[in-house]
């Protein structure tokens, strides 16, 4: 994880001028993607998409603890000191994890359920703790919002993409909405841990493979 | 030495923030917490023993509980019964008839089983092999072959261990509530 986060601090320390508000939002979801390109978070976006539902509302929690601690990490920004900033973000993420994982219980117990121990995980998932070192301690608060918004968001677009194909193959359904027959088959393996490795190394190479032609196509 | 004062301090107040935002969420999400999982509990209860309209709990601690219908007649008693699956605890809760000779129904609420092989216990399928299955002797599994015996029922293929793992569930709990129902019912 520190050595992610390192990287991150660079990339983005090295650029001094203000970054555009929509750029800094749309990065997230494509070319900054926190799952297909930056590779963060793989611990709940291998877990729980065997389903299309489960991929969401993972998605929304998470998107939901980038936004709120993001507001909060950026509106006290200068408060926390050096050494004990990753504490203090920590702290923070784990407090409203907790507020989303009862938010979860309380009103959508079915869904907790499905996700069982993976609510609390989001803690320890890079990706939150990567843009609160790597953007909002250092940024204002709207562009903060925007940036976490963007991360949020393209985290969640690829969990429901994730899910809905292992769901699609492995049970012939999407959103629990049955789409083939009975003649169906379904691929057992798409929603045992196998084949969220095989997809997500799929998408992964359909990504580079899609940036890589653009960039010939640029280059011409 | 002031800086490491000033460094608790902050760490004081976000800690503080935090525990005083949980306990207001807490307040709020526990009540309905509770009241779900009451919900489940008596959808379940209700779903094992048919004809129950409410029920009694009749041992809070074995979580036995008695379904009652219209009349305030006994229809039977349900009781959870928990063990080790495949890959985790299997939880279900069981009916059985009044005279406990007999189960009424069987209904599985947690599982970690394999998808597609052993979570097929929960398959209606399956589960309705228990219905009126009588559970004077213990109940047995076959494989591949349809039971012979009243008290057997057909194991699932290529889910022996998961099929194995119900029916022990089953056998020790029907024992040990029988126990406890005739001992507490003279």
């Amino acid at each position: 994880m520190s050595s992610h986060q390192h990287h991150f601090a660079e990339q983005h320390s090295s650029s001094k001028e203000a970054p555009k508000g929509s750029l800094v939002f749309l990065k997230g979801l494509w070319q900054e993607n926190p799952v297909l390109q930056q590779l963060l978070g793989m611990c709940p976006t291998l877990a729980v998409t065997n389903s299309a539902i489960n991929g969401l509302s993972m998605g929304l929690a998470t998107a939901f603890t980038v936004v709120a601690s993001g507001i909060v990490i950026s509106t006290f920004r200068k408060i926390f000191r050096r050494e004990i900033r990753i504490v203090s973000f920590t702290l923070i993420i784990a407090t409203f994890v907790t507020i989303a994982d009862l938010f979860l219980a309380a009103n959508f117990p079915e869904i907790s359920k499905n996700l069982g121990p993976y609510v609390p995980l989001i803690v320890v998932n890079c990706l939150i703790l990567g843009r609160q070192e790597a953007f909002t301690s250092k940024n204002t608060v709207g562009l903060s919002i925007l940036d976490t918004l963007g991360a949020g968001v393209g985290f969640t677009w690829v969990l429901i993409v994730l899910g809905s194909i292992r769901e699609f193959l492995g049970a012939g359904s999407i959103f629990e909405f049955q789409i083939l027959g009975s003649w169906f088959e379904p691929w057992v393996i798409m929603i045992l841990p196998a084949g969220a490795f095989i997809t997500l190394g799929f998408l992964i190479a359909l990504t580079n493979y899609i940036n890589q032609s653009q960039a010939e196509a640029h280059c011409k | 030495m002031k800086s490491s004062i000033k460094t608790a301090l902050i760490l004081a107040t976000i800690g503080t923030i935090s525990a005083v935002s949980i306990s207001f969420m807490a307040q709020y999400a526990y009540p309905i917490i509770e009241k779900n999982r009451e919900a489940a509990l008596r959808k379940a209860i209700l779903s094992v023993l048919p004809g129950a309209e409410r029920f009694e709990i009749i041992d809070e601690k074995n979580k036995i509980y008695r379904g009652l219908n219209r009349d305030n007649k006994t229809v039977g008693y349900a009781f959870v019964g928990q063990g080790g699956g495949y890959q985790g605890i299997i939880k279900m809760m069981i009916g059985i008839s009044p005279n406990l000779q007999s189960l009424t129904s069987i209904i599985i609420l947690e599982n970690l089983e394999t998808p597609g092989l052993g979570a097929k216990i929960t398959s209606d399928e399956f589960r309705s092999q228990f219905q009126n299955l009588p559970v004077q002797l213990p109940t047995e599994y076959i494989l591949n072959k349809p039971p012979e015996e009243p008290n057997q029922i057909q194991a699932i293929t290529g889910a022996t261990i998961s099929t194995r793992a119900v029916v022990n569930i089953l056998n020790d709990y029907v024992k040990h509530v029988k126990s406890k129902i005739t001992w507490e019912t003279p």
